[in-house]
């Protein structure tokens, strides 16, 4: 075989790795928001709960994490398919990292504006959905865009959970034709394109985050 | 059975506490490959940083190029690319120090980052100043510029410790037997995966907070202005 029949097998292993990262992106994102405003919430139970959650999945590896949810939880009676079991646990991982972000930005407004809302008879949900996050969520642009392409990389160790994602394709390539380097460089240049793209598409969300934004970045940093 | 320890399979908590002597072995693995894959990463990253500052584009640019490739792709990929490309190449590694090396290589990415940052967070006026008081090159770096750089630097150091620690597991691909690969195989003689998977969890998370707690003392515990190193 030659590289360029590769290409076939790998492209389809890529779209599935695309397919899981956009998805565990697009929950995680979900999970972070509501995470990381539950951390801040001064209710104890909600903060706790949120608390908990990400103390796990941050103190704990990717793999074991994967490997728990995909060989341990079906011995307690509940399974689910290999692609629901990535998409899932790969989302509670960032979900658990950005909630950190989400927590850290939304702590970095200022004090006084808190102050000024509550005088203004603004409510809690006001704040927060009005004054706190149109600043916050700027801040976190450029470690959202960092977790991406951690979840990118750690979307390969779905293959050991036997999904056909662009490291398993390579693997199984490798396995027929022993053609390790080529096999193994195109792989690696896959992801790295993929990478690129990623970057590229937070930026254009960043670019108009920034745009619409009611301050610069320099009026409150 | 492993390593002459035999499992109680009769309850949960006999079960978790006679596998427990099987991971520490693996445990030790896991520490092993933590702390070889860390000291080649602090030094590689440190020749990337430094590499990375030459006066000549082709070098600057290369390792750029090259610090930037590695960071965006998966490490599995990569430990994959050596333990299959270098027996091709002639260089036969045991698995442990492949895994080792693809760990170094990864995080040196990150560190030459940290040091490229520490190093340029040194104020222009100090090099000039460094180069009107007659200081050679490693004058300079030894007394003005390291000396400073290590208290901004050892908290990005510390989290990438911590971040290599958690991706250990991910060496039991290749037949390294770290406690991950220990508690599969517990599992597959035992039928039982979750107390094994839940016990390598369990021994992570304090690990973890440990060791987090600890780089928070050492950066408390550092001069903010510095430490000389003569």
């Amino acid at each position: 075989m030659t590289w360029t029949q590769y290409l076939a097998p790998l492209m389809k292993g890529a779209q599935i790795t695309v397919m899981i990262s956009l998805t565990s992106i697009a929950f995680g994102t979900v999970l972070a928001f509501l995470a990381g405003i539950a951390r801040t919430s001064s209710n104890p139970i909600i903060s706790g709960i949120a608390f908990v959650y990400v103390l796990l999945f941050r103190g704990t590896p990717l793999l074991v994490q994967l490997f728990w949810f995909y060989y341990a939880l079906p011995l307690i009676g509940v399974s689910f398919d290999p692609i629901t079991t990535g998409i899932m646990v790969l989302s509670l991982l960032t979900g658990a990292f950005g909630a950190e972000v989400v927590r850290g930005a939304l702590m970095a407004v200022p004090q006084a504006q808190h102050e000024a809302a509550r005088a203004l008879n603004f409510s809690k949900f006001h704040t927060l959905w009005h004054i706190s996050m149109p600043q916050a969520i700027i801040e976190m642009m450029p470690a959202f865009g960092n977790l991406a392409v951690q979840n990118l990389k750690d979307t390969a160790l779905v293959s050991l959970i036997s999904i056909a994602d662009l490291t398993f394709q390579a693997q199984s390539l490798r396995n027929i034709t022993l053609d390790s380097a080529t096999i193994y460089t195109m792989t690696l240049a896959g992801y790295f394109i993929i990478a690129l793209g990623l970057m590229l598409i937070i930026r254009f969300i960043e670019a108009k985050l920034r745009r619409g934004a009611a301050f610069p970045r320099s009026a409150h940093s | 059975m492993m390593y002459g320890y035999e499992w109680d399979t009769s309850s949960a908590l006999a079960f978790a506490l006679s596998i427990l002597p099987i991971l520490g072995i693996g445990l030790l693995v896991t520490l092993q490959a933590a702390a070889v894959g860390y000291a080649i990463a602090l030094v590689l990253g440190l020749v990337l940083a430094l590499l990375r500052r030459s006066r000549y584009k082709a070098i600057s640019w290369t390792v750029a190029c090259f610090t930037e490739f590695v960071r965006d792709t998966p490490l599995l990929v990569q430990l994959f690319f050596l333990y299959y490309v270098l027996p091709d190449f002639g260089i036969v590694l045991p698995a442990f120090m492949t895994g080792a090396l693809a760990l170094g290589l990864q995080y040196s990415a990150y560190t030459s980052e940290v040091y490229r940052g520490g190093i340029n967070a040194i104020q222009r006026g100090q090099w000039e100043a460094a180069t009107a008081l007659n200081l050679t090159r490693l004058q300079t770096y030894r007394d003005i510029v390291v000396p400073q750089m290590i208290p901004r630097i050892v908290p990005a150091l510390g989290n990438y410790l911590v971040s290599m620690l958690k991706e250990t597991p991910v060496l039991s691909v290749v037949t390294v037997l770290d406690m991950l690969a220990l508690a599969n195989m517990i599992g597959e003689r035992t039928f039982d995966y979750l107390v094994p998977l839940s016990m390598v969890g369990l021994i992570f998370l304090p690990m973890v907070l440990i060791c987090s707690a600890l780089i928070h003392l050492v950066e408390r515990a550092l001069p903010k202005s510095g430490i000389p190193l003569r």
